[in-house]
């Protein structure tokens, strides 16, 4: 049942930084203290803004990564060479500095512990996020709806939370994980490097009943995904798509 | 309320230039879009003009290409608050196309494939200050930046040079367009920092 | 960019000026009748405003536009947003 509540006007509040932690050598998880926090659910977002001196001012929207109910608020950023907002979150930003934020945001792309229903989650670099979120939510809340994320990246080292990953995947045979990657592959990998296919999505197999379908990454690759399992037979009206762009997305 | 952000500068590079208040100079040049970029094929693209009187005139694209045409390098003025100076464009100057026009319409509304529309006076059409372009930095003007054609209008704000033009209406009553019905200045004049209604 | 993002890209602007979330608002294209929820909507972003096109025949059904201390909405697009609210005696 799709929760109903009305809320109030969003506006900016001011959140500390408590923590950062590298994720890989292009990404870091950002910790942060919330005063008021009013929760949120898995997959939504908040939008950062940053203002200069001068009164300047930047805004981007970041995933959610951290499950409802922690007691802190954590996003994670993914360095992008040309960007103007991203560079500073994953470079500058120290423990005791201050950001202003607004949120939670979309009640769309979410997932709810209450469905019991399979769940395909599909993942394109940082798209992994908001999806981390809804599998660290099934983790804590001992939700035993059927689980599969596939997380292309481009080679093993741009993998986020890859050792969280394995430990979940590894203590609960009902979160199923396959890796895609598309440049290079870790030694020994069976399949040599590519792009993501029909038959990775969906392992052979049409639609189980009930099935939702997250899909998260750049936009190209999540129309690609989003095309390919469409043509696969899933309906499309189960498939809920977060493209990552220019503006509004991740840069 | 907002806080300064320790350390953050913005992408922005200050210049010399003088530019209009409140703009910022860049290199590259940023697509702005209200919708998917219009594919428009040149056997079937055509100009029209059309005047109050219920008269028009139109050229597709061969007759186009044959009218004179100038060569002109003009700065541009983005309400997103960037600016690109000394773009080098060739196009056909608006006078030329209305040359002859019998019409007392004051105001023009210019309309594009895809379906966006802007307004503006119609002598801020005229007296060399408006032209129909179709080559950007000596090349065929590409989609993404409103190639086969677009309007130029660099004395006003860049939304008001439409992309992918297709016809300017003359019209006695002036007809807000897509942004100018939405919040954006009628006018749109840079150097008066005209961005918003009743600015 | 003239690629577009999902409907939920518009769910930040418009918490600014409504108390429900847009996004699981459903409307009814007024151009071509097709009806859903708002987050399914192709934003367009990159632009002097917000511009939502409906996904199956592409045209506008939101617009938004924001100065520093103003709002601009159209919603002349869809024919109404259905918006869900808790019954009567839930909070």
């Amino acid at each position: 049942m799709a929760r109903t509540a009305v809320l109030g006007r969003l506006t900016w509040q001011v959140a500390t930084v408590t923590a950062v932690r590298v994720q890989t050598p292009t990404a870091r998880t950002i910790v942060l203290n919330v005063p008021g926090w009013p929760g949120h659910r898995a997959g939504q977002h908040v939008d950062v803004k940053l203002t200069a001196p001068d009164g300047y001012s930047a805004q981007r929207s970041y995933s959610i990564a951290s499950p409802p109910g922690a007691t802190t608020l954590e996003l994670t950023v993914q360095r992008l060479a040309d960007g103007e907002v991203s560079p500073y979150l994953a470079d500058v930003l120290e423990p005791g500095d201050q950001l202003e934020l607004r949120g939670p945001i979309g009640g769309w792309f979410v997932w709810e512990p209450t469905s019991p229903g399979p769940v395909l989650l599909v993942a394109g670099g940082s798209g992994v996020v908001p999806l981390m979120a809804m599998i660290r939510t099934r983790a804590r809340t001992g939700s035993r709806a059927p689980f599969r994320l596939i997380y292309s990246v481009r080679e093993p080292d741009t993998a986020l939370y890859a050792g969280e990953l394995a430990g979940l995947a590894a203590a609960d045979a009902g979160l199923d994980l396959t890796y895609v990657y598309t440049r290079s592959t870790p030694l020994g990998w069976p399949l040599p490097a590519g792009r993501i296919n029909t038959d990775i999505l969906t392992a052979g197999q049409a639609a189980p009943p009930g099935l939702a379908v997250f899909v998260c990454g750049p936009t190209g690759f999540v129309e690609a995904a989003a095309d390919l399992l469409v043509d696969a037979g899933y309906d499309a009206q189960t498939i809920k798509t977060e493209r990552f762009g220019p503006s509004g997305g991740q840069p | 309320m907002a806080i300064v952000s320790r350390g953050f500068g913005g992408r922005r590079r200050g210049g010399d230039e003088k530019l209009p208040p409140g703009q910022y100079l860049v290199t590259d040049f940023p697509v702005l879009s209200a919708g998917p970029t219009p594919r428009v094929n040149l056997d079937t693209w055509e100009l029209r003009i059309a005047a109050e009187t219920g008269q028009s005139r139109s050229w597709d694209w061969a007759a186009f290409r044959q009218l004179p045409h100038e060569d002109i390098t003009v700065d541009l003025h983005c309400v997103t608050k960037w600016s690109k100076l000394g773009t080098a464009w060739r196009g056909v100057s608006l006078d030329t196309l209305l040359d002859g026009v019998a019409t007392d319409a004051e105001f023009a509304l210019a309309r594009s494939y895809g379906g966006y529309t802007t307004n503006l006076p119609l002598a801020d059409l005229l007296g060399g200050q408006a032209w129909i372009a179709f080559s950007y930095d000596r090349a065929d003007l590409d989609p993404e930046h409103g190639g086969p054609a677009r309007l130029l209008v660099p004395h006003l704000y860049l939304w008001k040079s439409a992309k992918w033009v297709r016809s300017i209406d003359l019209l006695t009553k002036d007809q807000p367009g897509f942004w100018e019905s939405l919040g954006y200045h009628n006018y749109g004049d840079p150097w008066r920092e005209q961005r918003y209604w009743g600015d | 960019m003239t690629t577009h993002l999902d409907g939920n890209a518009l769910a930040g602007a418009l918490r600014e000026l409504f108390t429900v979330d847009i996004t699981t608002a459903t409307g009814q294209c007024v151009s071509c009748g097709t009806t859903g929820a708002m987050g399914q909507t192709h934003v367009y972003m990159d632009a002097p405003g917000l511009v939502a096109r409906c996904p199956a025949c592409g045209e506008v059904v939101l617009r938004l536009t924001r100065s520093a201390d103003r709002a601009w909405l159209d919603l002349r697009g869809i024919t109404c947003l259905q918006v869900q609210l808790p019954a009567s005696g839930e909070t």
